[in-house]
Order: C-alpha cells, then sequence, then structure tokens
C-alpha cells in the first residue's frame, strides 16, 4: 500500500510561509537581545530571606541609593508585604542621565519591579536579588509598582524613581 | 448506517463530568465580572462579606474554578467520549476510570473548603511562601491524579483495541484525545513534584521552608504544557467535528493534523521558563533557548489553523458558497454549536498572536505581570477554549441526555454575547497592559492609576457585564435543557468530520506511540535537565511560610 505523506501544495506553502515568519521573529528577537543589549536578567546572587532585612552586613538592613562613580549609582531596594506593602525607600531621586543598577530582593513573600515607561520589569523573589541597570534619560519621575500578587495589600505598593534636572 | 451506541452507564459517567465542570464554571464565572467592575471602581466585594472576604479570596475562585476545575472536567468527559466513540468499543476497565474520576471529586472538596473559608487566598497560581491550608495541597494533588487515573483507563482501552486491531489506523478523535492525555502525564510531573515535596510537607509542618525559585520552576514546567491540555480538546473538536457540524464538510488533511498532534507531545513541555524571563534565579541562557522553542511549538498551531479552515471552506462550499470570503456566510450559523466555535476560533487566532509577543524574550520586559497577560489568555482559555467547549456542550449534553436543546436560537446568541463582551474586555486589557497597568490589582482603588487609563477601565467593567449576560445565558439553556420535557427522537447524531484522504494511506510511523513519547521525555531532560538539576543541588529550603491576605 501506498503510503507516503500526502500535503497539498498550498498547505505547503502555507508551512512554508510559516516557518520563515517564525525563523524571522527569532531573529528579531536575538538581535535585541544579544545586538542592542536588552537582555533579562540573570542569577546575581541569593541570600537569606530571613535575615536579610537585619543582618548589619546586609546591604537591605540599610537600604537606598549608594553613588559608586559620578552618575552612577547602586540602588538597593527591599520589597516587603509585612507590615504595610511597600518597598524600602520608597523614592529615589537621582540626576537626569544617571546610569543606576537595581538590586532588589524580598523579605517575605514575592513580588514584583517594574519601573513604568522602561524595560526594567522583574520578579522579585525570597531567597534571590533581582539586578538591572537603566539609564534614566529624562527629567520626570517613574512610578515603579509590584506586579505580583502578595497579599491584601499587592495594589497600594509602590514607589518612584525622580529624575531631577 | 447506525452509530456506535454508549451505554447508559457510558453516558452518565461522561455526563458526570460535564456537571461537575458545569457546576465549577457557573461559581467561577459569577466571580468574573466582579473582578472586572473593580477594574471600574465598582466595588461590590463589601456586600459579599459575610461569604467572601476579599476581592483576592474572588480572584481565587474565578481562577481555580474556571481554569482548574472546569477545564480539567470537561476534558476528562470529552476524552473519555472521544476514545469509547472513536474505538467502537467500552472502557477496558471502566472502575479504574470511576475511581479517577471520584478521586478528582474529592480533590476539588479537600481544595474548595479552605478557598471558602479564606484559608487559601494564593489565586490559581499559588506561587509560596504565601502558604495555603494543606487541605488546598491536598485537593490539587487528587484532582491531578484522579485525571492521571482516568488516563491510565484510556489508554488501557487503546492498548485492547490495538490487540484486537492490529492494523488500523487509530480513529482521529480518540488518536488526539490519548495523545491530549498522555501530555497530561508527563507534564503534571512538575506540579505533582511541586506539592508532595515542598508545599504539603511544608504545609503540614513537616518542613520549615521552601524554596521558591525552585518551586516556580516545577509550576511552570506544567504551567505552561496546561494551556495544551485546554486546548488540543478544542482542536480535536475544530478539525474533526466542526467541520461536518458548519456544512458536511471533510477534514481537510487528516495526516498533518496527527502530525501537528505528535508536536505538541513533543514540545509543548520543555518551554516552561519563557514564564520566568524575568526571574532572577534561572539563566539566561536557557531562557532563551526556551523561547526558541516557544516559536517553534507555535507551528502546529499555523499547521491547524490552515487544515481547520480549510476544511470549513470544503463544508461552506459544499453548501453553495462562492468567492474568496463568502463562502464563510454559507456555514451553519445558526447552529450553536457551529456558531460559538466559529467565534471561539476567530477570537482564538487574536490570542495567539499576542501569545507571541509574551512568548518573545525581551519583548516579554514590557508585557510582563501586566494586565495583557489576563487580557491575552480571556481570548485563549477564557474564549478559544472555554467558548467552543460551551459550543460542544450544546449538542453533548442533548446526546447525553435525550433532551433537546432548550431554545437554541438563545444559545446561538449567548455565543456572540460571550464574542462581544470578550472583545470589548480583552482589548482593553491588552491595552491597559501596554500602557503599564498591572496584573491582579483591583485597579480601580490603586493609588497610582493615572487618568489616561480610567477610559479604557471602564470599558473591562462594561466588558464583563456583557460577559455576565452570557454566562447567565450559558446557564440558563443548559439548567432548561436537563429539566426539558421534550425529547429527541433519535439518538443526537455526533458529529464527525470523514478525512478527505483516506486515513490507512497516512504513513505508519504517524501511528507509532513509542519514538514519540521517548523524543518527548528525552527532549525535557535536556532543555529541563540542567536547570533543574542546579537549581535542586542549590536548593535553600529557607522561605517560611506567610498569610497575608
Amino acid at each position: 500500500m501506498n503510503t507516503k505523506m500526502h500535503v497539498d501544495s498550498y498547505e505547503r506553502n502555507w508551512m512554508i510561509f510559516s516557518a520563515v515568519m517564525l525563523v524571522l521573529f527569532a531573529a528579531a528577537v536575538s538581535v535585541a537581545a544579544f545586538g542592542l543589549g536588552i537582555q533579562v536578567p540573570a542569577p546575581e546572587q541569593r541570600v537569606d530571606p530571613k535575615t536579610v532585612a537585619t543582618d548589619p552586613n546586609s546591604p537591605w538592613s540599610n537600604p537606598g541609593l549608594r553613588e559608586v562613580s559620578p552618575g552612577v549609582y547602586d540602588a538597593y531596594i527591599l520589597a516587603h508585604a509585612i507590615p504595610n506593602w511597600e518597598y524600602l525607600p520608597k523614592e529615589i531621586t537621582v540626576p537626569v542621565g544617571s546610569k543606576v543598577t537595581f538590586y532588589v530582593t524580598s523579605a517575605d513573600v514575592q513580588h514584583g519591579f517594574k519601573i513604568q515607561d522602561t524595560n526594567a520589569n522583574f520578579m522579585v523573589l525570597p531567597g534571590q536579588v533581582s539586578k538591572l541597570t537603566i539609564t534614566f534619560k529624562e527629567v520626570r519621575t517613574h512610578n515603579f509598582i509590584c506586579t505580583e500578587y502578595c497579599g491584601s495589600g499587592h495594589g497600594i505598593m509602590y514607589g518612584a524613581v525622580i529624575v531631577t534636572p | 448506517m447506525k452509530q456506535y451506541q454508549l451505554s447508559t452507564g457510558e453516558k452518565k459517567f461522561i455526563g458526570s463530568h460535564l456537571l461537575v465542570a458545569i457546576l465549577a464554571l457557573a461559581v467561577g464565572s459569577l466571580f468574573g465580572p466582579l473582578q472586572a467592575f473593580e477594574h471600574a471602581g465598582w466595588d461590590f466585594y463589601p456586600y459579599l462579606k459575610p461569604f467572601i472576604k476579599s476581592y483576592y479570596q474572588g480572584l481565587t475562585v474565578h481562577g481555580v474554578l474556571n481554569a482548574l476545575v472546569w477545564t480539567t472536567f470537561f476534558i476528562m468527559g470529552f476524552l473519555t467520549f472521544n476514545v469509547i466513540f472513536g474505538l467502537k468499543r467500552p472502557l477496558k476497565n471502566p472502575t479504574l476510570n470511576k475511581v479517577g474520576f471520584w478521586l478528582m471529586v474529592v480533590g476539588v472538596v479537600s481544595a474548595a473548603i479552605p478557598i471558602l473559608a479564606n484559608e487559601a487566598t494564593v489565586l490559581f497560581t499559588f506561587y509560596p511562601p504565601l502558604k495555603a491550608n494543606w487541605a488546598f495541597y491536598l485537593g490539587l494533588t487528587l484532582v491531578v491524579v484522579g485525571s492521571w487515573v482516568e488516563g491510565w483507563g484510556l489508554f488501557m482501552t487503546y492498548a485492547a483495541w490495538r490487540k484486537e486491531n492490529a492494523n488500523e489506523r487509530t480513529p482521529f478523535i480518540a488518536f488526539g484525545s490519548l495523545v491530549t492525555a498522555l501530555l497530561w502525564q508527563i507534564c503534571t510531573l512538575g506540579v505533582a513534584v511541586e506539592i508532595l515535596t515542598m508545599l504539603l510537607p511544608w504545609s503540614l509542618g513537616l518542613i520549615e521552608g521552601v524554596d521558591p525559585q525552585l518551586a516556580r520552576t516545577y509550576f511552570w514546567f506544567t504551567g505552561h504544557p496546561l494551556v495544551y491540555f485546554w486546548l488540543l480538546p478544542a482542536y480535536i473538536s475544530w478539525y474533526a467535528m466542526l467541520p461536518k457540524q458548519a456544512g458536511n464538510g471533510k477534514m481537510f488533511s487528516d495526516t498533518l493534523a496527527r502530525l501537528a498532534f505528535w508536536i505538541f507531545l513533543v514540545l509543548s513541555t520543555p518551554l516552561g521558563l519563557h514564564h520566568q524571563y524575568v526571574d532572577p534565579g534561572v539563566s539566561p541562557v536557557w531562557k532563551f533557548i526556551h523561547s526558541m522553542l516557544t516559536f517553534g511549538v507555535f507551528f502546529p498551531s499555523m499547521m491547524t489553523a490552515f487544515t481547520v479552515v480549510a476544511s470549513l471552506e470544503h463544508a461552506g462550499r459544499k453548501q453553495g458558497g462562492r468567492g474568496a470570503l463568502a463562502w464563510i456566510g454559507k456555514l451553519n450559523w445558526s447552529d450553536p454549536s457551529v456558531a460559538a466555535q466559529l467565534l471561539a476560533g476567530i477570537l482564538f487566532f487574536f490570542g495567539g498572536i499576542g501569545g507571541l509577543a509574551n512568548a518573545s524574550y525581551n519583548v516579554n520586559l514590557v508585557l510582563h505581570n501586566t494586565a495583557f497577560i489576563p487580557g491575552h489568555f480571556h481570548l485563549t482559555v477564557a474564549t478559544g477554549v472555554t467558548l467552543s467547549f460551551i459550543g460542544i456542550s450544546y449538542w453533548l449534553l442533548p446526546y447525553l441526555t435525550g433532551k433537546k436543546l432548550w431554545k437554541p436560537k438563545w444559545a446561538v446568541a449567548q455565543a456572540w454575547i460571550w464574542f462581544v463582551g470578550m472583545i470589548i474586555f480583552s482589548n482593553s486589557m491588552h491595552v491597559l497592559g501596554l500602557l503599564g497597568a498591572p496584573r491582579r490589582v483591583p485597579l480601580g482603588l490603586a493609588p497610582y492609576v493615572p487618568a489616561e487609563w480610567n477610559s479604557r477601565l471602564f470599558q473591562v467593567g462594561v466588558g464583563g457585564a456583557i460577559l455576565f449576560v452570557s454566562g447567565l445565558l450559558y446557564l440558563t439553556v443548559m439548567l432548561m435543557t436537563a429539566l426539558n420535557k421534550e425529547t429527541v427522537k433519535e439518538e443526537v447524531e455526533v458529529p464527525v468530520a470523514e478525512a478527505m484522504q483516506d486515513p490507512a494511506l497516512s504513513p505508519v510511523w504517524l501511528d507509532r506511540w513509542a519514538p514519540w513519547i521517548y523524543g518527548a521525555l528525552a527532549l525535557v531532560v535536556i532543555v529541563y535537565g540542567p536547570q533543574l538539576f542546579d537549581l535542586i543541588k542549590n536548593m535553600a529550603l529557607t522561605s517560611p511560610g506567610f498569610r497575608v491576605w
């Protein structure tokens, strides 16, 4: 019995079109990732969520902005649901043109961290440190908001990056 | 020729699946509009305080009942029907299938009690260290194990059929159903390991803490193929039933339909990391590889789009349709089962396009956990899948009960109202997501909402209200059909479309199971193994539980 695979010519063309389209999409994503450097978070550091906010050797026991060199900052931010769903610090202020590397972790449950109108958008997990660098090129305020359910106060959890002239 | 007859007991068994599924949808859908109303700033939750304490408890009910219970029960019932009817033979061991079903029912009850007591307000993703009552995790485990047992019953039935019919091609509806059940067995290993090694002992106080990053990785091992577990039964209907219903059409390509199902089996599990692109503890190399495989699994969906549309076109032309698109009007739109599934397919197409954006590695940075995501999956699971299942139930319930469908015109209206409501709801959710609105927030009450979101938030509420009307209409039609005194004269004809080319002529390798199963498992090991090994080796059970709702 002849059991050759029968493929209609329209269908073959459609499959070729689909494959080419998907390869183009994959290429676009790859160029953006490796050519333009639009990258996703990578493993940075692990911490103990029980002591990360209190251990004096932990940068998140004193969260906030540290100037590394002129115009270059590290921002240590602690997310917590207990007691009142907030980021510490709630606000950071940097001059326009600053390059800020965020180090964010959680003292309790999972949170999110999305700086509006930027590419910064990542999960914040207890026990892990999320790191991402952003250059602020515009004088304006960017809210950063929690994007993962973290209990009844999830919807009020936010802070802001104030970019000054 | 008379169609194959199911026994009354078999019909009852499949009908019990449908009953639990529709009850779950009834309660779960009640809360859907309440979530949408919160976005518009219409806060009804204070009035529900005696029963439901918060938006998030309502959202948990909505997600668990609609996404997990309605789907799983409907699917297991539909797959069981397809295997019996497709293979034209009774279940090999009906008791085993019954045990599976009752395990699932006990599981639902066990999970429902803590949810209703506000002791499991952890949403349907239940990310630790949010800590629910142990009965919630136990209930989910029983639902999964019950569905495994039902799956084993189907595999045994297939094995018996194969012995009796050594040289036959597996009939398509049975074939697709068996692949779906098999995919489910492989992919649920992730969530089974998550619950049994971490969440259940932790909620029982046997271990102190959990590793949230590892738990997420286990969860998404199951979480994305879950989507295909929902989708493939709808595809079975679109491929092999809808063309017949829409105008006596034939299935355009049986061979490629089978190939598409095998590709789904192989590719749908090893790509779960595309839900974790922005997780801190997962390597970007593996994230990237999973993103490429995600593009790969889009391919069989494109094949499906072609074959389904071509089969429908065959139906339309058979009914005298002409022109490039005018044949669409000749399809049997007055049949509610057809209207519901065609409309489901149209919106699913747009859901698929949005899904490509989510899958695109760094493009996801703009969308991750925004309102775009629920906007997306209300086109896919809540329309492509759910509205198709609704359409299937419009012939399946009369078939199982012998009762006439109550007011078919109302049922047609139900499908259109769903379609319109979902366009309004989902479009505004997509736009809100692109503007930066987060998901899982009652946005009407959030302090950071800019004025430019307001008109869209209002539309979310309007869409929810329209969907509520459609949901009520569906439940009314189902209830009145079950109570209908008018019975059908002859048994309802099961719509099964013939293939244009005799399936016996399709290649034998499309009916061999072992190579595909080994291939699927091997790919899972290659693509998940190193990352999972690394996370397990460095496992830190340091997160104690929190009850912050």
